[in-house]
């Protein structure tokens, strides 16, 4: 093997590891920067109840507690249900794929019911708000990571008149 | 439907002789049984009968393969190729020459004759002894001609039970959710289908969701729960006739509904308010009964064969563990204390085992532990897979498995294995749709 070729073999291998880092690095940041702890953080999947006022909550895996983020969306969507005191709600929830099926049709249930309760605090009758778990049966990302799993674990306020 | 006819038994020549010739069940496949399978032979116009009733031009040739694929599909069985048959199948049951089914190793030799007697189907079956040169059973079967897959599985129940000591688990049925479309859009129907996978019926028309169907133990109904009208609830099914009801008036999501022992209860879960806890109501009375009170979730309830306890899921020690406490709801006892998750605990219809699925460093399991918890076992390893439901005689568990998404979402799947309590003979059982949450019936005849 002459000189020029081990050159081009050591020039390849470095590009290769380049280009490798690259890729580590930015998928690094895509993770973290939609993801706080396992809580999703994103706006993917994310729907709007009216302008500023998102429609869904995401929970970290087998929890039910609302993150600061979740009780910050949860005031907008109680505000805006103050101001259309017409509407009612149903909070769907859901949970991931890593679970059994039962007792993620209680997961589902358990945190529409958080979401439920931060908005009574805020106000919001209870006779607004009903509940529906779907347990694992309704993901929004048919994904098979981390990240889907984020997405998918989530409580959705959904008009329903 | 299936019902209306009752398989007629009409002769019974119980044989007692020594076998030579035994199972060893306690270890699964390693050295299954050989045994010779003859096509039933059938005469000439009852050949012709059969194939204006129920188009199949040989019904000898087809209940015998019925009860071939039964036996090889247990893994205790290595059925022989019938090529290698000398003797023909009319000779064969009359008086079998053992030395020619001895040279092709079979040890057990089973032979029959079909014939259409009054527009019914007659079978008649012998299971012989090779080594001994001996008959060690002989029945008889009429029913209608439709029928004849059912006899086929009769047939294998009798020459398993035979040779094995145990019951067998091939004239049952497998109850399950039929899947199709986008894992985000999933459509579920109920099916129902042979243990063997023929016969499939679709039971709903996949208007609303549908899980966790749960045959009794006793008749033809099945529970499970439905999604009508958004409002998810415990129904009550007849398969026979097809009438559905709600169970019960609950104010919120009632789901894991499984029968008790005597068919006489549902055991559920009931949701309110972000708790779920387990009540029964009594089929006969309709009195609602709440067995636990706790705020943790408590879910997936399942009674000992003899009524007398509950296992259950619970996450009242933080996450998912198994629960067993009497049927009253007192005695509360934590069992499993292993490493990682456990939910959906099964009671095993001989009652000395708890079957489960386990969630262990991203992992799913399925396995069994004694009543107390002890002597865990798992089966089986893979990336999704879980509620197990047993055999009839608590020999097998057919469970579901899902396949991992590649990284844009794709190749989403669901289906249904079984695999032998030693945990050997995993295979997948072929379903025309993708399927999961089976349940399997008991037997039917007997």
């Amino acid at each position: 093997m002459n000189l020029s070729k081990i050159l081009k073999n050591i020039f390849l291998v470095l590009m290769a590891s380049l280009v490798l880092t690259a890729c580590a690095t930015q998928t690094k940041k895509a993770s973290t920067g939609q993801l706080q702890g396992d809580v999703y953080t994103g706006t993917d999947s994310v729907e709007y109840l009216a302008s500023g006022v998102p429609d869904r909550v995401f929970f970290a895996t087998n929890e039910t507690v609302l993150t600061t983020a979740s009780r910050e969306t949860l005031r907008k969507q109680a505000a805006w249900l103050r101001k259309n005191s017409d509407i009612t709600v149903v909070l769907e929830g859901h949970a991931d794929e890593r679970g059994t099926r039962e007792y993620n049709l209680a997961l589902g249930e358990r945190r529409a019911n958080s979401a439920k309760d931060y908005l009574m605090t805020y106000g919001i009758s209870s006779d607004r708000i009903s509940v529906l778990s779907y347990g694992k049966e309704r993901p929004v990302d048919s994904g098979s990571n981390p990240l889907a799993w984020s997405k998918n674990r989530r409580s959705v306020t959904v008009k329903a008149n | 439907m299936l019902f209306r006819y009752l398989l007629l038994l009409l002769l019974l020549l119980p044989v007692k002789t020594f076998a030579l010739i035994e199972v060893d069940i306690t270890r699964g496949n390693l050295n299954p049984l050989p045994i010779a399978i003859s096509p039933l032979s059938i005469d000439d116009n009852s050949k012709k009968g059969f194939k204006k009733k129920v188009k199949i031009e040989d019904l000898g040739v087809e209940i015998s393969t019925v009860v071939e694929n039964n036996l090889r599909q247990s893994g205790l069985f290595n059925p022989l190729n019938k090529d290698a048959f000398l003797q023909k199948a009319d000779i064969a049951n009359l008086k079998p020459r053992f030395e020619d089914w001895n040279l092709i190793k079979a040890q057990a030799l089973v032979t029959g004759k079909v014939s259409l007697v009054d527009e019914k189907l007659r079978v008649e079956f012998r299971l012989w002894d090779v080594l001994a040169g001996k008959e060690m059973m002989a029945l008889a079967f009429t029913t209608v001609p439709s029928n004849w897959r059912r006899v086929g599985h009769i047939i294998t129940d009798k020459v398993y039970e035979r040779l094995t000591g145990e019951k067998g688990y091939f004239d049952t049925r497998i109850i399950y959710v039929a899947e199709e479309g986008p894992k985000t859009k999933r459509i579920k129907k109920l099916a129902i289908m042979d243990q063997d996978g023929f016969n499939n019926k679709f039971l709903t028309l996949g208007n609303e969701l549908v899980l966790t169907p749960r045959f009794s133990p006793t008749n033809q109904m099945v529970t499970y729960l439905s999604y009508f009208r958004n409002l998810p609830r415990v129904y009550l099914l007849d398969i026979e006739t097809g009438m559905q009801e709600v169970v019960g008036d609950f104010p919120g999501m009632t789901f894991a509904p499984r029968f008790s022992p005597d068919g006489k209860k549902i055991i559920m879960s009931f949701a309110q308010d972000g708790n779920s806890d387990i009540y029964t109501m009594d089929l006969e009375n309709r009195i609602v009964e709440r067995i636990t009170n706790h705020p943790s979730i408590d879910t997936s309830p399942s009674y000992s064969p003899d009524g007398k306890y509950i296992a259950f899921n619970s996450d009242r020690s933080k996450y998912q563990q198994i629960y067993v406490m009497k049927n009253n709801g007192k005695d509360v006892k934590r069992i499993s204390f292993g490493n990682g998750l456990y939910g959906t605990p099964v009671w095993s219809p001989r009652g000395d085992l708890i079957a489960f699925t386990k969630l262990h460093k991203g992992k799913f399991y399925i396995g069994v532990m004694r009543t107390d918890g002890s002597g865990e076992r798992l089966l089986t390893e893979n990336f999704y897979q879980e509620a197990p439901s047993w055999s009839p005689n608590g020999r097998v568990l057919i469970f579901y498995r899902e396949t991992k998404t590649n990284s844009k979402g794709e190749g989403f799947s669901a289906k249904l294995w079984s695999i032998d309590l030693t945990g050997y003979n995993e295979k997948m059982v072929e379903t025309e749709t993708d399927a999961s949450d089976p349940s399997w019936s008991s037997l039917l005849s007997n």
